[in-house]
């Protein structure tokens, strides 16, 4: 897959103030925060966090809140007012976003709702919540999001008997660049002639 | 004993067995003195296997571990014994196509179940095996030592404890020291054992380790929540194993290896609950179980999740 980086990429576009630029861009995400993500991730924080309910069908399920950068949620601090260009281009703000998630056929409004920057989008136009974004992930990827519920993909803390937190999608995969980072592992075993 | 009696009953009269049993109290209490001025180290000479103490001796034994630890580690440790919960038969998962070989689950092993440091002790060995070759363990090295993992054409197959239902270290011991627990967990009574290792031979996984040396654990390592059965320390000459963490997963909890796995690989519930993750797993995913062709039977499966 083609790894864009949207703010360099972003410069060629002559036409678009930079205020232009700024708004139509994904707000979203959670940009910094997400970008060490990969492995070690926030996993230690989410028994910590204050966990949230949401319905995933019938089940309540707990899930910590979605991992946004520091000072960047609400999106609508910085993109109230602003004029909506829905244009399908390369964002030059977001700076840390290196979006890499079918970039050649998606961009940042195909999640995120325009004229709402607070909420995401569904194909059918609904609105979502962020903390409800696994609903957003499984348009795509409806295995996987059966298998979530189920257990089979993803993880759960807590209690097998009882209550048990699951982490949402984006816990583990950027989703602006939803592959894994490699990560540094811990020591090899001493080898028997050595101990 | 009245004097009355002693006349009825003349010396002759005692049987070759109570002689017998009388020498090796006199034997074990000269030793225990020996060895440890206490009480409490006679009565651990003394003690039963933990099948056959009656509440009052568990309660004893468990209160006396906990003196002997706070002395020796110099802080409280609560040492239990949970029973198995009714109904409940443990079941473990592990996703291979998920796991990258980092072994944060070895780590935390270590740290839940007071394994020793020095000499080191791992509970669960990753195997890095070659895609090319599949799960081959004539292509798996325990000992690799990457900058980052994933590496490429690898993939990584983490063996602990199977938990067989048919396990072969139960029959191997000659006495009775390991046996399974009703929730399916086999467990070691680690004062029963008497290091003779019949069961790491017999443990086809390589399941088992045996603590060759006095084991060493910093005070501030350890973790105080311990169960007799489970990870409370251990002592030289005797071999100890995974339990599924029967510390926390008889209380409700996941094992410490599935609450640190940074890829949520792996999976552990009920196999008896219809509708848990087990289940699930079984019903739709490719599962399969190492060396199935020796008919050991484990509870702990391997899948692939994609």
């Amino acid at each position: 897959m083609k790894r864009v980086h949207l703010h360099r990429a972003g410069s060629s576009h002559g036409l678009c103030s930079r205020s232009m630029v700024l708004w139509p861009c994904l707000i979203t995400m959670l940009t910094v925060g997400w970008f060490g993500c990969g492995g070690d991730v926030q996993f230690e924080e989410p028994h910590n966090a204050a966990m949230l309910q949401v319905s995933a069908d019938d089940q309540l399920i707990a899930v910590p809140p979605p991992p946004f950068s520091k000072d960047v949620f609400p999106c609508s601090d910085c993109h109230e007012g602003e004029e909506v260009d829905r244009t399908r281009r390369v964002i030059e703000d977001h700076e840390d976003v290196v979006f890499d998630h079918d970039s050649e056929n998606r961009w940042c409004l195909d999640c995120h709702d325009a004229d709402n920057r607070d909420k995401l989008r569904l194909a059918s136009g609904a609105l979502l919540e962020f903390t409800e974004s696994y609903r957003l992930c499984g348009q795509c990827h409806g295995p996987k999001l059966k298998d979530w519920k189920a257990g089979a993909h993803g993880k759960r803390t807590g209690s097998w008997s009882g209550k048990k937190q699951y982490l949402l999608c984006v816990h583990c995969h950027n989703p602006h660049a939803p592959q894994f980072a490699p990560l540094e592992p811990q020591p090899a075993p001493t080898r028997p002639e050595n101990l | 004993m009245e004097s009355q009696d002693r006349t009825t009953q003349p010396a002759a009269k005692i049987s070759r067995r109570e002689a017998i049993k009388g020498l090796f109290a006199l034997a074990a209490m000269a030793t225990a003195s020996g060895c440890k001025s206490d009480s409490d180290a006679l009565d651990a000479y003394v003690q039963q296997n933990f099948r056959e103490m009656t509440p009052e001796q568990l309660e004893e034994a468990l209160s006396r571990w906990e003196r002997r630890y706070a002395e020796s580690f110099g802080k409280e440790v609560e040492v239990s014994a949970t029973p198995a919960r009714e109904g409940v038969l443990f079941g473990y998962a592990l996703d291979i196509s998920r796991c990258i070989g980092c072994r944060r689950c070895v780590y935390a092993c270590v740290d839940e179940n007071n394994q020793s440091r020095d000499p080191q002790v791992h509970w669960i060995k990753v195997l890095e095996m070659e895609k090319e070759k599949g799960v081959n363990l004539h292509y798996a090295d325990q000992y690799y030592d990457r900058e980052v993992v994933p590496h490429p054409g690898k993939f990584y197959f983490p063996v602990a404890c199977q938990q067989c239902e048919n396990p072969p270290c139960v029959k191997a011991c000659p006495v009775s020291a390991t046996w399974q627990e009703p929730d399916g967990i086999v467990a070691i009574d680690y004062d029963w054992c008497i290091g003779c290792r019949c069961c790491v031979t017999a443990c086809p996984y390589g399941a088992r380790s045996f603590n060759w040396a006095e084991p060493h654990l910093e005070p501030n390592e350890l973790n105080t929540k311990t169960e007799y059965l489970g990870n409370r320390p251990r002592g030289r000459g005797v071999v100890e194993k995974c339990t599924f963490c029967l510390q926390r997963t008889r209380k409700g909890l996941y094992p410490a290896c599935v609450e640190v796995c940074p890829v949520g690989a792996r999976k552990f519930g009920n196999l008896n609950d219809p509708d848990g993750e087990l289940r699930y797993i079984i019903e739709n995913k490719r599962c399969f179980i190492l060396k199935e062709e020796l008919n050991t039977q484990p509870k702990f499966l391997y899948y692939y999740g994609v």
